[in-house]
């Protein structure tokens, strides 16, 4: 069995098949779905990480980004719409040795979730949350979520979205998160960059994922193409924080920054619970 | 042997120790009245043997945790009481579905929505049965004394194992708040089942195997690593849209109970054998219910009660059986007429049914049953002369007495206006 880093040195073609489940395959997303490429970024970055299949419990709430979990070969749990994190608390607090990684979309983790995001940023459990933000309900055909620009179209605002947008990143930091960063699907090498970096820290990791819904918010919002979605939203929509520093204010105006946003160190919930309560209780 | 050692405890506490003996060790819970004193009392508790306890941010993520909880293989509990466990009931579909054992009290309070929070109902026991959406199991048991909460609750655990369900433990205000002293078991007394987790290598392991009954449920972690969803799923776990795998799969879950119902019931039985006047009561109802039938014996009276302990499935055996020999089944509830219903359905028209005033109200305008004319006497009077009402006549409590006032005076109640009307 070669090692995840002889791999890269021969630059062989990464395995996918390692961490997919093939019998499951095809998947349900349609062409040109970013998730797809998400999905990627993400195995390649868990390869780096070392963890092994079975360490791994991959939790997801409802939506086309929460299939994922059927498509990969580790311990995973599908479901309500907008509990991922709930039930990933369960999880990593009743098995600590595990490492949670949620799937979760922008209607997901910041409408229906809303609530169980902000307190899992707050807990600052350890776990890696991934947020595929498209800015549109897929699965149920393409209404407008929390992430879904002012003015853009969807099958609920044919006169164009009036609601103002969440910012995942400064929700989840604002709640606590210790690690908060975006990529995008464009960007897919500093995406895997990003999701190993998540995965490796220690406490809540909220990574806003920009990857683009061609089928219901390309096509209602009139492009022609799924590489002009990217590229407008994905590449031009964004400034990576490196960037970001030698521009002038006004470039950076409607611009999201990618790139890891915010890194602290604090007391991870699990550790707490064991060090303070348990060991109060029993008075170690 | 050494004297056991009795304790003076609390309903809501009962169930707490009932849940620690029976070896749960994941409690996720939000705080609502009158069941706090669970989570409470397992804040302390669990972790002094190394359970976990997390005050969640809300009901839905408490049965959400406890399911993910419960997948790692602790087994796990949440409380709650009537607007909870509305909250909680997508969960309780999920856990039905995924076949994750779990434990889900409600401690019922008045309703509907905020209704009566500091007082007793039996208003969701059709809420236990019918509140998740589509058809799913349902185990409910529905203990009446503090020492039966304990061991209940033990039970509720077990039968959750057993059948890789969601079990729910309702009782009402009353007995979760009321003190009695109760005997704790020692380890090895009360039978204590643990789910059966695979032995194959995991390329043979499927979640929902239908070659047994009952699939082993493996642990995640474990090296199984297999898929658990709310979708309708084949054996592997995995979801599918095919029509017949779906309807082998919803009629397998609703099978595993039905085929095991003579395991799952539970009744008590008291002065059946020749009565021609039946009680049918439940929970704390079910004391009043005692009091009354055995005061009814006192005077003469052929009167019996049929106390299930386990809600659901409906002990429509029992029932059957019964409705062909009595003239009368008189179901009290601390509600407006929902078991009756039930009950109605299984005596099949063979006997008489009766049910007393409706007392969700009753609890409510604590004034008009405090001058509730004794009339409505179900066995000819037989009770206007007992000790009861003496308490009825009791001159109305302060403020602060209010609560044990509303108690005492519906206990009389019960006892009072045990049957009137018919149906
Ligand atoms: S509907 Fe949109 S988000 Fe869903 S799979 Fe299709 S492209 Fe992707």
């Amino acid at each position: 069995m070669s090692t995840a880093v002889a791999v890269k040195k021969d630059k062989a073609p990464f395995d996918y098949n390692k961490y997919l489940r093939p019998n499951k395959l095809p998947h349900i997303w349609c062409p040109g779905c970013g998730h797809g490429i998400v999905l990627k970024a993400m195995l390649r970055a868990i390869d780096a990480s070392g963890l092994s299949k079975d360490q791994i419990c991959m939790v997801s709430g409802i939506g086309c980004s929460s299939r994922t979990p059927g498509y990969v070969d580790f311990n995973t749990l599908h479901t309500l719409h907008g509990r991922a994190m709930a039930y990933a608390t369960g999880v990593k607090l009743a098995k600590p040795s595990l490492k949670v990684i949620v799937i979760t979309g922008d209607g997901d983790a910041l409408a229906i979730g809303g609530n169980h995001f902000i307190h899992t940023c707050r807990r600052n459990i350890d776990m890696t949350v991934l947020v595929y933000s498209n800015a549109i309900y897929g699965m149920t055909g393409g209404q407008y979520s929390p992430t879904t620009p002012q003015g853009a179209n969807a099958t609920t605002s044919r006169y164009g979205n009036i609601e103002p947008v969440f910012d995942c990143c400064e929700l989840a930091k604002a709640s606590g998160a210790t690690f908060v960063a975006r990529g995008t699907a464009y960007h897919c090498q500093e995406l895997e960059k990003i999701i190993f970096e998540a995965v490796q820290h220690k406490g809540t990791s909220v990574v806003e994922i920009l990857d683009q819904c061609p089928t219901y918010y390309g096509r209602q919002n009139k492009y022609k193409s799924v590489t002009e979605m990217m590229e407008k939203i994905e590449k031009d929509g964004t400034v990576s924080v490196k960037q970001a520093d030698k521009l002038p204010p006004e470039k950076l105006q409607g611009k999201l920054l990618r790139g890891v946003l915010h890194k602290i160190e604090r007391p991870e919930y699990c550790e707490q619970y064991k060090k303070f309560i348990i060991g109060k209780a029993q008075g170690k | 042997m050494a004297e056991k050692k009795k304790k003076l405890l609390q309903g809501n506490e009962a169930c707490a120790e009932g849940a620690l003996y029976a070896g749960c060790r994941f409690y996720a819970g939000y705080p609502i009245t009158p069941s706090t004193e669970i989570a409470e009392h397992l804040s302390v508790r669990l972790p002094k043997v190394g359970g976990k306890f997390i005050q969640m941010e809300d009901e839905i993520a408490s049965i959400a945790a406890i399911t993910g909880a419960s997948l790692t293989g602790l087994k796990s509990m949440t409380a709650t009481s009537g607007p909870g466990f509305s909250l909680k009931q997508e969960g309780i579909g999920f856990a039905c579905m995924a076949e994750v054992p779990c434990v889900i009290v409600n401690v019922m309070r008045g309703g509907p929505s905020t209704g009566f929070p500091t007082g007793p109902s039996q208003s969701d026991v059709m809420q236990a049965k019918w509140g998740t959406h589509g058809d799913h199991p349902v185990v409910a048991v529905a203990p009446a004394y503090v020492q039966e909460i304990l061991s209940e609750t033990v039970r509720a655990f077990n039968l959750a194992e057993k059948y890789r369900t969601p079990v729910m433990v309702l009782y009402d205000e009353i007995v979760g708040h009321m003190r009695e002293p109760i005997v704790l078991p020692e380890k090895g007394e009360l039978e204590v089942i643990d789910r059966i987790k695979p032995t194959c290598n995991s390329e043979e392991y499927f979640p929902y195997d239908d070659k047994y009954e009952i699939a082993p449920l493996a642990a995640y972690g474990e090296g199984y690593r297999f898929h658990v969803t709310g979708l309708n799923h084949k054996k592997d776990g995995f979801p599918t849209n095919d029509a017949k795998l779906i309807q082998e799969g919803n009629e397998r879950i609703l099978r595993k109970i039905e085929n095991h119902k003579n395991d799952i019931w539970k009744n008590e039985e008291l002065e059946l054998n020749d009565a021609k006047i039946v009680v049918f009561a439940y929970g704390s109802t079910a004391r009043s219910a005692r009091y009354a039938v055995k005061e009814a014996g006192n005077s003469g009276k052929k009167v019996g009660l049929l106390r299930p302990l386990t809600l659901w499935p409906f002990p429509e055996k029992a029932v059957e059986e019964l409705a062909k020999r009595v003239k009368v089944i008189i179901v009290p509830e601390m509600n407006m007429g929902q078991m009756i219903v039930e009950v109605e359905r299984y005596a099949r028209g063979k006997c008489e049914m009766k049910n007393p005033d409706s007392q969700a109200a009753g609890i409510l305008l604590g004034k008009e049953f405090y001058y509730l004319p004794p009339h409505q006497n179900l066995w000819c009077g037989g009770l206007h002369s007992s000790p009861v009402k003496e308490v009825l006549r009791r001159p109305r409590s302060k403020e602060r007495g209010l609560r044990r006032a509303f108690r005492s005076r519906w206990e009389v109640y019960n006892v009072n206006s045990s049957c009137s009307k018919k149906r």
